[in-house]
């Protein structure tokens, strides 16, 4: 995650990445999500009221469909969420894990704004 | 099972049926086969609510839980004509000859019918059955039918409990009726000479005529018509004579079989229920229990009871001291509760009287010679006290007995009854019992019904129970989510209130955190149904759910529908191409709905602007079919080409799509307009249903389809088209305004206290003075509409939304894809197919693995 007050993403991971542009920031709503496609891989990008950027992969694993980005954003005890459209399960936006159903997750991306673009970091 | 013994219960009644359901539950070894010998045909049913019947309550839903059992040999329309004491035997009138070890006469009253010359012409009945309603049902249908001047009308020979039920009954079947009681007053039994009073001003002011203190001495045949000559001398005409003049309990097999009977009639039976045979018992109506008779079903439960627990070895017994005759009802919108000492007759007892002829209410407590101990009381006007002060007969008064029933005074909780005090009277539950239940586990009120079985009979203690669960630390929380303490109906007066129009304001002063797909949506809607704009304006676009989310509804595959309005299913040859040519151009599945109309399926996101382009060009509008909102208005073809249809019900239909269409509401809405009463657009399976009739329309609200069916009820009758609009402009605004989130009209209804007579109250009569506000807020709606689609097509900002992916807006999205099957395209099936639920499983058994 990452803040649009220009904080660097606490990325850690050692292994080559390449940050790959998804769209300007103005192009994000707050609280409204969009999808990016990068090869074959789809991610969910999110913005939430607070400015937080956060990146989900786009599937949602119980239906199969390609669509977490089109979930309401809100909350749950404080922790970010995004509602999958389909059945309605949320996923944190921190961590990726479903909290409605254990043992069940979608990856978690990072995420940074770079001149005012949002940009994600792929292996 | 060798030693199996055989109980036969005579009577299928609510009492039979009682006995045989407790005995069912408790005899887990099967010591007892049964079998029940009926005479009515149909299965056993409520009739107790035998008048909802006339509401528009079909046979099925007043039926009592079926006896589906091995044990258990239902035979109905085969009533028992003798008994053989000596060998142990009951013969049928099919000539059935079956041998008891037990036998339990459950065979209720029938009705009293005074000797009056001319009472067995045809059109005079007796209301206790169904097939007596139906037949009453038939005869006020063909009067109203019949052509010629004049009012019909239907004379109602007594005017006690029953007889006032009857007369409404007969006031929905569109007759005028005339109640004669001899008695000086209404309800004699129940009510006191002041209740009495105020209860005639009551009855009278709602288009039921009343003569009190004469009786009816003759009825005849006078052309096509009854006339029924009073006492007094005084004629009266009718279209229908119903008697209703009382009961008589049915103890002729008991009278043939030489069983001893009470004095004034009915089968004498001791404390357990057992006639002066040891092998025969009788409960219910037609039981004498230690001589005297009860017409109300909560002491016949008790019996039923007493005598499961006696054949299973039990030693239950009656109190008859205890047995409760209070009884509480709603008629023609007038509550009357009466119960425990409600005459005074208890040795030096005092009444406390507080009558208030403007507000129409009078209470009376009967209290002990010292003014401590409640005795008794009887409420006409509202009887919304009666849950609280019943149970408190007996003991002693928390408050002052006047401050107890005048107008804002103590106001009364559970808290201040004692364990022992019985809350539901028609289950004999007490407090201590409930409390209980709540104990082990139960938080709601149907938890506490199924394992109670408090509240399930005449539901006068629900209220009560709602109150305990609360005074017991478990809510009945209405809370919408985390993010807000509120029910929906709070937070849409907050919203309407305070005028904060954006989600963000209401959260943080009234709410917590940034809310979730649960509040989020339901503001969404509340915004809208008071009027805010596009929903996809600002920040209101980040609330909607999934399918307003894109104005269309998601499929499983991530894909959407498209579904143009077609008002009232009425659609032009040109229209039908067009929808041809645009489902081909974009390779989409069609398929005709229930809600006559076609869905398009299959686009893709990005293609939806291009798809609604074409529409729109084409005249078309948004659907809806993805809103919490008006869906469909369906209509038959009605006058204009149908041989019986009585008006235009495509038209009306269309007028009333077109009126309520983009219309927000807490779930989705439905509705149906037949030309006549052959109903061939199943108005009565909607959520507001009109049915053509030769004068008018009749409006009916609260059915719905799906999962539990329900069939809408009659509200107003024969009204005119602007009456007809007026009623449901207000039925709709009200109901958004007070349900739950996704609750549809049926289960709002039910839960709305006061029910059908409390909404007809609210919305016909003004009585809470906020229908100008009602009226008001569906003309903004009116005035406002804009169709969505359109909306979106003229906003680039808005048209942005809608590309697969941000970074490649013309690439579709590369998991979608599609088969063909009978010549469609539908998505490609996923492994797991058809286990939906499974589908996920093998990416959740990578993530688990990790
Ligand atoms: C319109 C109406 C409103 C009422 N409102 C209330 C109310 O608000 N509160 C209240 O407590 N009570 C009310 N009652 C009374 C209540 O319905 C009765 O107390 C209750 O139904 C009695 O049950 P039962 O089984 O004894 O008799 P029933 O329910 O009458 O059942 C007796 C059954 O036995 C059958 N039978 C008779 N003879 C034979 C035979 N020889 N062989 C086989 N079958 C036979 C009859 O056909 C009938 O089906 C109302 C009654 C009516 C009609
Ligand atoms: S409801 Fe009446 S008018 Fe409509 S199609 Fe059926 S029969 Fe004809």
């Amino acid at each position: 995650m990452t803040t649009t007050d220009e904080r660097p993403a606490t990325d850690t991971t050692p292994t080559a990445r390449r940050w790959e542009t998804a769209c300007p920031l103005e192009r994000l709503q707050p609280e409204r999500g969009v999808a990016a496609l990068f090869g074959e891989e789809q991610v969910a990008i999110f913005r939430t009221h607070g400015g937080e950027l956060y990146a989900l992969g786009n599937v949602d694993p119980r239906s199969g469909a390609a669509v977490l980005s089109r979930g309401i954003v809100g909350d749950r005890g404080g922790e970010p969420t995004v509602a999958s459209p389909v059945y309605k399960e949320s996923f944190s936006l921190v961590d990726g894990r479903c909290l409605d159903a254990r043992g069940v997750s979608v990856p978690v991306y990072p995420v940074r704004l770079h001149d005012g673009l949002v940009q994600i970091g792929l292996r | 099972m060798t030693d199996t013994r055989h109980l036969v219960v005579v009577g299928n009644g609510m009492v039979g049926h009682r006995l045989v359901s407790a005995l069912r539950d408790r005899d887990g070894r099967g010591d007892w086969r049964i079998t029940v010998l009926g005479e009515e045909t149909r299965q056993a049913y409520d009739r107790v609510a035998l008048s909802s019947y006339v509401d528009g309550k079909s046979e099925e839903e007043l039926r009592l839980a079926e006896l589906a059992d091995p044990l258990v040999d239902l035979r109905l329309g085969d009533p028992a004509v003798t008994v053989d004491r000596e060998r142990r035997t009951v013969r049928t009138a099919s000539g059935a000859e079956l041998t008891y070890d037990a036998l339990v006469l459950a065979t209720g009253s029938v009705p009293f019918v005074p000797p009056v010359p001319g009472r067995d012409l045809p059109n005079c009945f007796v209301y206790r059955t169904l097939d007596d309603l139906d037949a009453i049902k038939a005869a006020a249908a063909a009067a109203v039918a019949r052509p010629g001047p004049g009012r019909r009308s239907a004379v109602v020979v007594g005017g006690g409990l029953l007889g006032l039920e009857a007369a409404r009954a007969m006031r929905l079947l569109g007759l005028s009726p005339q109640v004669v009681e001899i008695a000086p007053r209404l309800m004699p039994v129940q009510v006191d000479d002041g209740g009495g009073a105020l209860l005639k001003d009551l009855v009278t002011s709602q288009d039921i005529a009343v003569r009190t203190g004469v009786a009816v001495s003759g009825i005849r045949e006078e052309k096509d018509r009854l006339v029924a000559t009073l006492s007094d001398e005084v004629e009266l005409d009718a279209d229908v004579v119903v008697f209703s003049a009382g009961i008589r309990a049915a103890d002729s097999l008991a009278r043939e079989s030489g069983l001893r009977l009470g004095e004034r009639g009915g089968v004498w039976v001791d404390a357990t229920c057992r006639t002066d045979d040891e092998n025969v018992w009788a409960i219910g109506e037609v039981a004498a229990l230690e001589g005297r008779t009860y017409g109300l079903v909560a002491p016949g439960y008790a019996m039923a009871e007493v005598v499961a627990d006696r054949l299973l070895g039990g030693q239950a017994r009656m109190t008859p001291e205890e047995l409760d005759m209070s009884t509480k009802l709603k008629l023609l919108g007038v509550e009357v509760a009466s119960f425990g000492d409600a005459h005074a007759a208890t040795e030096g007892a005092l009444e406390v009287v507080v009558n208030d002829p403007v507000a129409g209410t009078y209470s009376k407590l009967v209290v002990s010679d010292d003014a401590q101990t409640l005795l008794g009381g009887v409420l006409v006007g509202d009887a919304s006290k009666y849950s609280t002060l019943r149970p408190m007969v007996g003991m002693k008064l928390p408050a002052d007995p006047v401050a107890m029933i005048a107008p804002g005074g103590v106001e009364l909780g559970a808290d201040a009854l004692p364990d022992s005090a019985q809350i539901c009277s028609c289950n004999a539950v007490t407090k201590g019992a409930l409390k209980e239940a709540i104990g082990g586990g139960a938080c709601t009120v149907p938890d506490l019904k199924a394992c109670t079985k408090a509240g399930t009979s005449c539901g006068s203690c629900v209220p009560l129970l709602k109150k305990l669960l609360v005074d017991e630390g478990v809510e009945v929380s209405k809370a919408l989510c985390e993010h807000f303490g509120f029910s929906r109906a709070e937070l849409f007066q907050i919203i309407a209130s305070t005028g904060l129009r954006t989600f963000t304001e209401v959260v943080e002063k009234h709410g917590r955190g940034r809310g979730c797909d649960l509040c989020k949506p339901a503001v969404a809607s509340i915004l809208a149904s008071l009027g805010n704009g596009h929903i996809h304006e600002g920040e209101q676009a980040a609330l909607q759910d999934t399918n307003d989310h894109f104005l269309a509804n998601m499929q499983r595959n991530g894909t959407y529908s498209v579904v143009p309005r077609i008002a009232g299913g009425e659609i032009t040859p040109e229209g039908l191409i067009v929808i041809g040519e645009v489902a081909r151009d974009f390779g989409l599945y069609t398929k005709i709905t229930g809600g006559q109309r076609i869905d398009m399926f299959g686009a893709r996101v990005e293609q939806l602007p291009a798809i609604w382009r074409r529409l729109v060009d084409a005249g078309f509008e948004s659907g809806h079919a993805y809103g919490k909102s008006l869906r469909t208005v369906k209509s038959c073809v009605g006058s204009s080409w149908c041989r019986y249809g009585v008006q235009d019900s495509v038209g009306m239909a269309v007028l009333l799509e077109l009126r309520y269409r983009g219309l927000r509401s807490p779930h989705k809405l439905k509705s149906g307009v037949s030309g006549c009463a052959r109903e061939c657009a199943e108005a009565r399976s909607k959520d507001f249903g009109v049915i053509a009739t030769e004068k008018g329309w009749n409006l009916y609200v609260g059915g719905n389809g799906g999962a539990t069916p329900r069939h809408a009820q009659l509200i107003v009758q024969d009204v005119d088209q602007e009456t007809l609009i007026r009623t449901i402009d207000r039925f709709l605004m009200f109901y958004i305004r007070t349900a739950d989130r996704l609750q549809r009209t049926a289960p709002w209804l039910e839960e709305l206290e006061g029910g059908l007579d409390h909404l007809r109250e609210v919305i016909v009569d003004d009585k809470l003075g906020i229908c100008a506000e009602l009226d008001a807020a569906m003309a903004l709606h009116v005035e406002n509409y804009a169709d969505e689609w359109r909306g979106v097509l003229e906003d680039p900002k808005k048209l942005e939304r809608y590309v697969s992916f941000v970074n490649e807006p013309g690439t579709p999205d590369p998991t979608i894809s599609f088969v063909t099957e009978r010549g469609q395209p539908v998505p490609t099936p996923r492994a797991g197919d058809p286990e939906p639920v499974l589908i996920g499983v093998p990416a959740f058994g990578r993530q688990e693995v990790q």
